[in-house]
């Protein structure tokens, strides 16, 4: 029998089928991995079985029995739990506190009984909680671990995690992987989402793949190669290998030096003692879990927020103190991790954003602006970048994802930057954009432009960074070249131990394609 | 079987935007009428007298012009403040400041003689509306006030500094102790764009002042950062705009035109300072703003129509014997109906099957 089985279900929103005929038969005690690329229907078919959404057709088989889940609550009754991408925690509350609003009254009644299963719970399965611990002192993988203690006091069947690894580091994900394993063991039933093959290779007994909303393969992952994965993932026109040459780079563009800052936000990361160095001609990446001053330091380099003059300097030109706009003029591009709402004004054209952060060249005269050098300037970025879009006047808020991170990167791009600072390039964005994208960045590097680049994704950063270095904590690790650097090293790093030596050095990635965690993967797909 | 409900448009639907102004005003006439009838009237009769027999002469339309021009010096320069998402009521305040600096100037300059003295006496009131909206932007700016709050209380302020000046020091001295200034001198006075009406040049001023926003918002820069900053703070951050000037600067815009709209009231139709020189003029501009669909063309008719609402109540109390508030019921109404059918054009009506099981509805929808 199988503990859940979907037949036949199809939802749709306005303008699009999420999901379409889609049939999931997950059975009792297995690890089942629903893979697939942003906006493949994934996060839809998991609301519909934990009843945030209701399907407009199809079947839901319980253990057999036939039911419609009637909403989250029931979901949890029938013994479903979920972890989202994004946590639903209050960081002012203790961890017990926080798991205490998630149970029924009862179970809740005693704090001390609580505190005593949640120590017990979380030992038992490898994942030490403090109940005693705010929310806001835990770390993102520790906030996780919340979330999924939560769902474990209540005598989980199937338990379904999304994209769960994306905050991890790669230690993290494997304590996770050793949880879900043991879990497994005893008997519940994992449902696991993710994009990233290699982890689905290691964990997972069989794989759903979904693309565009219908199921495009099953398999059993640990006898298919990643390649073979990527290819039901993505069809067959989109190229998956990239090969980029690293680079040297010339003279330094941007450093920084020495630069602490505290924010007036109590909930933001204080910087302490960041020095970096980005040369014209170079790509450098900085890897780390979000929330650990990579939002600070980028609004420092880019002016929003500003420190002491003699901090950031572009080309040897001290401008800690400078505006955004000031900044631009001195040869700085940069792609915000927000595109809606910060890179992009979500209810302006295509046509507007454009003009958004390109103001300062010929588009304006004496603040008057050429509405038609505009719209040249938003059709050659539409042409250029390969921005599907109803035209340069549909809203921002109408493209993909993909598609208006490609827009925000071309519109920086073709102001000529002498520093481009991207914020997770990638995130979010569908294969095919994600190539052109690096791609573009490694064009532009190869112009001699500066590049930053912070990203969570570390196979993107292992794939195009010449030099790469970790942040943790609102500390930067040393920066070194990426061959140099052994996936095991950038993992300490990132959890803050930035004197931990290369142990094994030839366990560093030879080539620029990543290995990541599992020895034996063929061709990683990124 | 039917169930009405809500469903989100997947975008913004354009026509609605439209025709929203276009329901609202019908419900309106429809509300309107019920409420005549209730009063006893013959609901058509009250409409007609209250809608349409104001605007059977030139007189009526020149009385309506001498309306229109100070609630759009309002509302365009209300425009400029919402577009920005400053969300100012105080052009009430700015207007009656602007009366009052424009008036004491004109009333200091009494024997003075020359065509200078009315473009000194405009500026002066332009300006004491600025300096009025000024004082917001820097309470907004400097100490964070929220500016709903800081506007509508100034709004007060103004109107007891305008009764202390007729009450007081600005009080005619051959009045017969009536609340009253002076009337200004020839010199200090709008002239008339014909003898027979009182309608006089600031239609052209709120004209001149249309064309002029219209031009700022569509074709200049600072109308475009204006406008992402109403649209989204943290791109205009990021892109560099300043933040507080821009804030300054709608704030003092609208403070001189509103400023100007009251000075052009005292020297144009009233021709002396008052307690009434205002009958709601700047709040009256914020409906017109939205009933305008925050265009600088869309605002002159909504403008029409609200200038209609005023000779409206003054026809329906002279006619009909009705109190004249029924000016602000009509345009509070015009105003509740607007933002409800506002609601439409981000959603839609549908009607749905009553709820059912999943399984029933797919076999409907393969059958």
């Amino acid at each position: 029998m199988n503990q859940i089985e979907l037949n036949n279900i199809t939802k749709r929103y306005p303008g699009c089928i999420a999901n379409q005929a889609v049939e999931l038969k997950v059975g009792v005690g297995e690890i089942h991995a629903l893979l697939g690329e942003n906006g493949a229907g994934k996060s839809t078919l998991m609301k519909i079985i934990y009843g945030v959404v209701k399907p407009d057709e199809g079947i839901m088989r319980w253990q057999g029995e036939e039911i419609s889940v009637k909403g989250p609550a029931h979901a949890r009754e029938l013994g479903i739990g979920m972890v989202f991408q994004h946590f639903s925690l209050f960081e002012t509350l203790t961890v017990a506190e926080n798991i205490a609003l998630s149970l029924p009254k009862a179970e809740s009644a005693s704090m001390d009984l609580l505190k005593k299963r949640i120590i017990e719970v979380s030992e038992h399965y490898g994942m030490k909680l403090d109940p005693n611990r705010y929310v806001h002192s835990l770390s993102i993988g520790e906030q996780q671990r919340v979330e999924i203690v939560r769902c474990l006091l209540q005598d989980v069947k199937l338990l379904i995690l999304d994209e769960p690894t994306s905050v991890l580091t790669p230690q993290e994900v494997e304590t996770l992987f050793k949880t879900l394993r043991l879990l497994s063991d005893e008997g519940c039933s994992i449902l696991f989402i993710s994009h990233k093959l290699d982890e689905v290779r290691a964990l997972c007994d069989h794989a759903t793949i979904l693309k565009a909303g219908q199921v495009s393969g099953h398999c059993i992952p640990k006898e298919t190669t990643t390649a073979e994965l990527a290819r039901l993932m993505v069809g067959d026109d989109t190229p998956l290998t990239e090969d980029y040459k690293k680079a040297k780079g010339a003279e330094t563009f941007l450093s920084i030096v020495d630069l602490s800052h505290q924010s007036n936000d109590p909930f933001a990361c204080t910087l302490k003692n960041i020095s970096l160095e980005v040369k014209a001609g170079e790509i450098l990446g900085i890897a780390g879990v979000a929330g650990n001053g990579q939002e600070e330091l980028l609004n420092l380099i880019s002016g929003e927020d500003t420190s002491a003059k003699e901090t950031v300097f572009f080309a040897k030109k001290a401008v800690g103190n400078l505006t955004p706009e000031k900044r631009r003029i001195l040869g700085l591009g940069f792609v915000p991790e927000e595109r809606l709402g910060r890179g992009a004004v979500p209810d302006m054209s295509l046509q507007d954003n454009g003009l958004l952060t390109a103001y300062q060249g010929d588009l304006t005269k004496n603040g008057i602006i050429n509405t038609s050098k505009v719209k040249a300037y938003a059709q050659n970025i539409i042409e250029k970048f390969n921005v599907k879009a109803a035209g340069i006047h549909a809203q921002a808020k109408s493209l993909s994802g993909g598609n208006l991170q490609k827009y925000i990167i071309g519109r920086e791009i073709l102001q000529n930057p002498k520093l481009l600072v991207c914020s997770h390039p990638t995130w979010g964005v569908d294969i095919g954009a994600a190539i052109l994208i690096r791609h573009e960045l490694i064009k532009l590097r190869d112009e001699g432009c500066a590049v930053l680049v912070v990203s969570e994704d570390i196979d993107e950063l292992y794939s195009i960074s010449d030099r790469i270095c970790a942040i943790c904590d609102g500390e930067l690790s040393p920066a070194k070249p990426t061959q140099d650097v052994s996936i095991n090293q950038l993992g300490m790093w990132m959890a803050g131990d930035f004197h931990a030596v290369n142990t094994d050095a030839n366990s560093a990635p030879s080539n620029s394609t990543p290995t990541n965690h599992s020895p034996e993967s063929e061709g990683a797909i990124k | 079987m039917f169930n009405i409900t809500l469903e989100k448009r997947p975008s913004d639907s354009k026509t609605m935007s439209y025709l929203s102004p276009l329901f609202a005003v019908i419900l309106t006439l429809i509300s309107g009428g019920l409420l005549f009838s209730a009063l006893g009237q013959d609901p058509f009769h009250a409409l007609y007298t209250f809608f349409i027999a104001p605007l059977t002469d030139v007189y009526g339309w020149t009385e309506l012009g001498v309306k229109v021009a100070p609630l759009t010096l309002c509302a365009i320069g209300l425009m400029l403040c919402f577009k920005a998402r400053i969300w100012n009521i105080g052009a009430e305040g700015q207007f009656i400041l602007g009366g009052l600096g424009g008036g004491y100037i004109a009333l200091e300059l009494l024997d003075a003689e020359g065509l200078w003295v009315l473009p000194v006496v405009l500026f002066c009131g332009a300006l004491s509306g600025l300096l009025w909206g000024a004082l917001t932007a820097l309470l907004k700016t400097r100490f964070g006030a929220n500016e709903i709050l800081t506007t509508i209380m100034l709004n007060y302020i103004a109107l007891n500094w305008l009764l202390y000046g007729v009450h007081g020091p600005l009080k005619d001295p051959d009045g017969f102790n009536f609340p009253e200034s002076a009337l200004f001198s020839d010199f200090a006075t709008l002239p008339a764009l014909s003898d027979d009406y009182r309608l006089n040049i600031s239609i052209f001023f709120a004209l001149f002042a249309v064309a002029v926003v219209w031009a700022l918002m569509s074709k200049t820069l600072l109308g475009f950062q204006i406008a992402v900053l109403g649209e989204d703070k943290a791109a205009a951050r990021f892109a560099g705009f300043k933040e507080e000037r821009l804030i300054w600067f709608v704030l003092l815009a609208c403070g001189a035109l509103a400023g100007l709209a009251g000075v052009s009231e005292v020297t144009g139709s009233v021709g002396q300072l008052n307690p009434y020189i205002s009958p709601g003029y700047g709040y009256a501009a914020i409906i017109v703003v939205f009933l305008g669909r925050m265009h600088p063309v869309g605002i002159v008719f909504a403008s029409m129509l609200l200038a209609l609402t005023y000779m409206g109540g003054e026809m329906a109390q002279m006619d009909l014997a009705l109190p004249k508030s029924l000016t602000g019921l009509f345009q509070g109404m015009l105003l509740f109906y607007l933002l409800a059918c506002d609601l439409l054009i981000s959603y839609r009506i549908v009607r749905k099957p009553a709820a059912r099981a999943i399984g029933s509805s797919s076999n409907s929808a393969q059958a």
